[in-house]
């Protein structure tokens, strides 16, 4: 039996029972695309097709398309990487780490989220394939396949190997997380369907009956992979940060990039899913499901991890100072008043300063405030990784060999590219799939909707 | 609600601090009280320290290995403190239903913070050149021949605004501030459960979110500054920007251990009736999953300094791994606080039962407090240092000394909020 204390705010309002549920989620996806799911796709598709002309020109010249130099010579790819890869990461906090805390909250935006993540991943991907210069060689060097037949080792020490299976048994789990959730809905939107939809649906859904023994199954296998996946959320971040931290550069090599690249990661990730949401829930008037409560309850995960990121941020400027270490007290003050102060004091305003508004009941429930706010994160965690990455090595050991990075517009146009992927990956997903979790939402309306709460 | 004549259970329970119960928790003190004298004895007469002589013009004395272990108790017992506040905190903070039993349970813990907030800062005026290399004021003489640059130039940390090599002003100051909140919220987190307990309604659990959201505030400043402060700064040359939440970690798994230890002592005595195999479970995945986590801090920061081998910072761990006295410990901390855990605490049902957790939270109260011997002691007695009779007594009447005030505390109030709008949650709290 379920019992929810009188304190807590209903999840799902406006008096919804089971069928208005199915209905109000499936209606989306078997009625025809509306004129703005259109022009949205076809946007991110030409966002995506603009962004492949600066793909394409860098294959087929080379990486030396993009302004890195020999002084700063990581820079947007891997800041994107890195910054795409953080996002990722809380669609897994959502659906894994709160599945395991057994926060009901998370029903309504888990499907969303997840599909956020996989696709988030896919973008990051691409940049250490392009980057390779010959993916198609690449792909088959990193997997390590070589290896195999003995003649070819990769290396074993390089973190960017150890990326290459985090991220690659990361995006597995994900994918299969998300995919199974995602079977028992296929299955009504089946039900509900004739014709061509029944059979693609059909398929989709792998048969399943909705029987008891299924529901254990799908259950047990819903906690495993949350099982899984909640220290693998954890590896992945904590191995982007190794890129950085176990080198000797400073501004890089410090003990507390893992946990704080993880809670970064969540923080900017947690932006975006708000970012989504938000359209989302007006565009297919979700507004029941995705209340002002979920909202404020993401903003204060904000507030915390952004909290979080600038405590690190903070420790990382004390102990630079504590250390006695010269390189190390330089890095930081050139961080902050060398020629990139601009990028880090837009970092330190948008990802420390801004989320503290969050602490204004008033605003951390306003959509719009909360719509900005997101953007306003993600700015600023895409800065955060420009000035870690581009600050610490534009000042060289040899002053002769000081630089400055200029991105050109290979560098934009790959960026474009990522994010006409993201988006039309997500508009597909969001016409074509159910955006909630019907089954699971439904598991919590008896217990937490407004009808039983009131 | 439409359950509440469902349950009987007695919502106005007091734990009886009973004279046979203190007179085991006694007994344990006694005991420890003469392992540490014989300890000492043993320290003052027999010894080393004509060789230590040689070695760098600092005699060793016996005292200072009492110290040094004064320290590490003082560090490791209001490290538990805390975290029973902070604990009790995140269940506001995070709206949690399930642990609404456990609550003052959890706060309970809090009862020891004054007392380790006086004997830290004693311990520190008693004992401050034998724990701190930074309190030499000969280190920031630049005429002297053992003037350091690198501890001057950290010397504003300690001694601001005074001269440094003076009185560390700044440092007391942060010591007084930490313990002083930390006081003031435990006070007004009884104060408000209290309240809540006499009038009802609701809004102290509002009331009690804010506070908590507040008190989780200056915590996360203060956790980490405390940690720099009290054990970090031991290794005065050495520095690592996640040492603050390592030391938060090791902590918190030695917290949630001591909890989960006084909820499973409380049952046994027939109390908290309410609390079944389901919340033990909940327990039981917190130190499951910290101790992972402890593990992962643990592992960052080794591996990162390892690799980088950067010798400013891998001196810490050479230093340690060297050593004959403290080398074998690397591995006994792991395996106390990470395989144990990790191994005995993986399958469901010994998470849901009382035996084994038992164990293995007595075994990381036990290794957590390693943890600390292996931060504290290398740094203040070098190869002088090592796991005796002193250690082993001083732990016992820390012990127990901190068990009577947090039963203490607890016999005073009632053991349940029975007013907490969450109760009936936690009745049916399945997993």
């Amino acid at each position: 039996m379920q019992v929810t204390s009188s304190v807590r705010q209903p999840l799902v309002t406006g008096g919804k029972t089971y069928h208005d549920v199915t209905h109000d989620i499936s209606r989306q996806v078997e009625g025809k695309p509306s004129l703005l799911w259109f022009l949205a796709f076809l946007t991110a598709a030409g966002v995506l097709a603009l962004g492949a002309i600066a793909l394409v020109a860098t294959l087929w010249e080379g990486i030396g398309m993009w302004g890195l130099n020999k002084t700063v010579g990581w820079a947007w790819d891997i800041t994107n990487f890195v910054w795409w890869v953080g996002i990722g990461h809380a669609g897994t906090l959502i659906s894994a780490v709160l599945l395991l805390f057994r926060q009901k909250w998370r029903t309504s935006i888990n499907r969303a989220a997840e599909a956020m993540t996989i696709f988030a991943v896919i973008c990051a991907a691409q940049f250490p394939i392009i980057h390779m210069g010959r993916p198609w060689l690449g792909a088959y060097w990193a997997l390590p396949l070589p290896n195999t037949f003995g003649s070819l080792w990769v290396n074993f020490n390089s973190p960017l190997l150890w990326d290459v299976f985090a991220i690659s048994t990361y995006f597995s789990v994900s994918l299969v997380f998300w995919y199974i959730g995602l079977i028992p809905d296929f299955a009504t939107i089946r039900d509900r369907a004739t014709g061509l939809r029944k059979t693609i649906y059909g398929a989709l859904s792998f048969g399943w009956d909705g029987a008891a023994k299924t529901w254990m199954r799908y259950e047990s296998v819903s906690l495993i992979l949350a099982g899984l996946a909640t220290p693998l959320v954890l590896s992945v971040h904590t191995i982007v940060s190794f890129d950085f931290a176990t080198s000797v550069i400073p501004g890089w090599h410090t003990t507390i990039f893992p946990p704080y690249f993880v809670a970064g990661a969540i923080f900017s990730g947690f932006a975006m899913v708000l970012t989504l949401m938000i359209i989302t829930r007006k565009v297919f008037k979700l507004e029941d499901y995705i209340t002002i409560g979920h909202i404020e309850l993401m903003n204060i995960v904000i507030i915390i991890t952004g909290s979080i990121v600038g405590i690190a941020y903070i420790t990382e400027f004390f102990i630079a100072w504590y250390s006695g270490v010269e390189a190390e007290q330089y890095a930081f003050i050139n961080r902050a008043t060398g020629p990139y102060w601009w990028a880090y004091w837009s970092m330190m305003t948008c990802n420390v300063i801004s989320p503290q508004l969050f602490w204004f009941k008033k605003i951390r429930t306003s959509i719009v405030a909360t719509f900005l706010l997101s953007l306003v994160v993600n700015i600023g965690m895409w800065f955060e990784r420009f000035v870690i990455i581009v600050t610490s090595l534009h000042r060289d050991y040899l002053p002769s060999s000081w630089a400055m990075f200029y991105p050109t517009w290979a560098d934009v146009g790959v960026y474009l590219f990522t994010f006409g992927l993201f988006f039309s990956l997500f508009f597909l997903f969001a016409k074509f799939f159910p955006v909630i979790n019907m089954a699971e939402v439904k598991s919590v309306l008896k217990s937490s909707s407004e009808k039983v709460v009131k | 609600m439409a359950h509440h004549g469902e349950h009987h259970y007695n919502l106005e329970q007091r734990f009886d601090f009973t004279a046979a119960t203190k007179k085991s928790i006694m007994t344990v003190l006694v005991i420890g009280a003469i392992l540490l004298g014989i300890g000492i004895v043993l320290a003052m007469t027999g010894g080393h320290h004509e060789e230590a002589g040689e070695a760098g013009g600092h005699a060793f004395h016996w005292y200072e290995r009492l110290y040094a272990n004064l320290w590490i108790n003082n560090v490791f017992f209001t490290g538990i403190a805390i975290v029973g506040v902070f604990f009790f905190a995140i269940q506001f903070a995070a709206q949690a239903g399930w642990s609404t039993p456990l609550l003052r349970v959890m706060l309970s813990f809090g009862n020891w913070l004054p007392i380790a907030g006086l004997l830290m800062i004693a311990t520190f005026f008693l004992a401050n050149h034998d724990l701190f290399h930074w309190t030499h004021a000969y280190l920031f003489d630049q005429n002297d021949p053992q003037y350091d640059k690198i501890i001057d130039g950290k010397g504003a940390f300690f001694y601001w605004p005074m001269e440094k090599g003076t009185f560390p002003v700044f440092y007391i100051a942060r010591m007084v501030l930490f313990f002083g909140f930390w006081v003031l919220f435990f006070n007004k987190f009884k104060k408000i459960s209290d309240q809540e307990d006499q009038l009802g309604g609701t809004s102290h659990w509002f009331k009690m979110r804010s506070w908590s959201a507040y008190f989780l505030v200056f915590f996360a400043v203060s956790s980490s500054i405390s940690a720099w402060d009290w054990v970090m700064s031991i290794d005065t040359h050495w520095f690592s920007t996640l040492f603050g939440w390592y030391v938060f970690a090791s902590w918190f798994v030695s917290g949630l251990s001591a909890i989960t230890l006084l909820t499973i002592f409380l049952k046994g005595r027939g109390y908290l009736e309410m609390v079944n195999e389901n919340h033990v479970h909940d327990l039981g995945k917190f130190v499951f999953g910290f101790s992972i986590f402890w593990t992962y801090l643990w592992f960052s920061q080794f591996l990162l300094i390892y690799y980088a081998n950067i010798p400013e910072e891998s001196v810490y761990f050479i230093e340690r791994l060297s050593s004959d006295v403290y080398g074998g410990f690397i591995f006994v901390n792991l395996g106390l606080n990470f395989f144990l855990p990790f191994l005995v605490l993986m399958t469901r049902d010994s998470k849901r039962h009382g035996v084994f957790l038992k164990l293995v939270c007595t075994i990381l109260l036990v290794g957590h407090w390693v943890d600390f011997f292996l931060m504290i002691q290398p740094g203040t007695l070098g190869h002088n240092g090592g796991i005796g009779f002193m250690e082993v007594g001083m732990f016992l009447v820390y012990g127990s000394a901190v068990a009577l005030v947090v039963l203490g505390g607890l016999a005073k109030k009632n053991l349940i909020a029975k007013n907490h709008p969450m109760l009936e949650e936690s009745y049916h709290h399945h997993i």
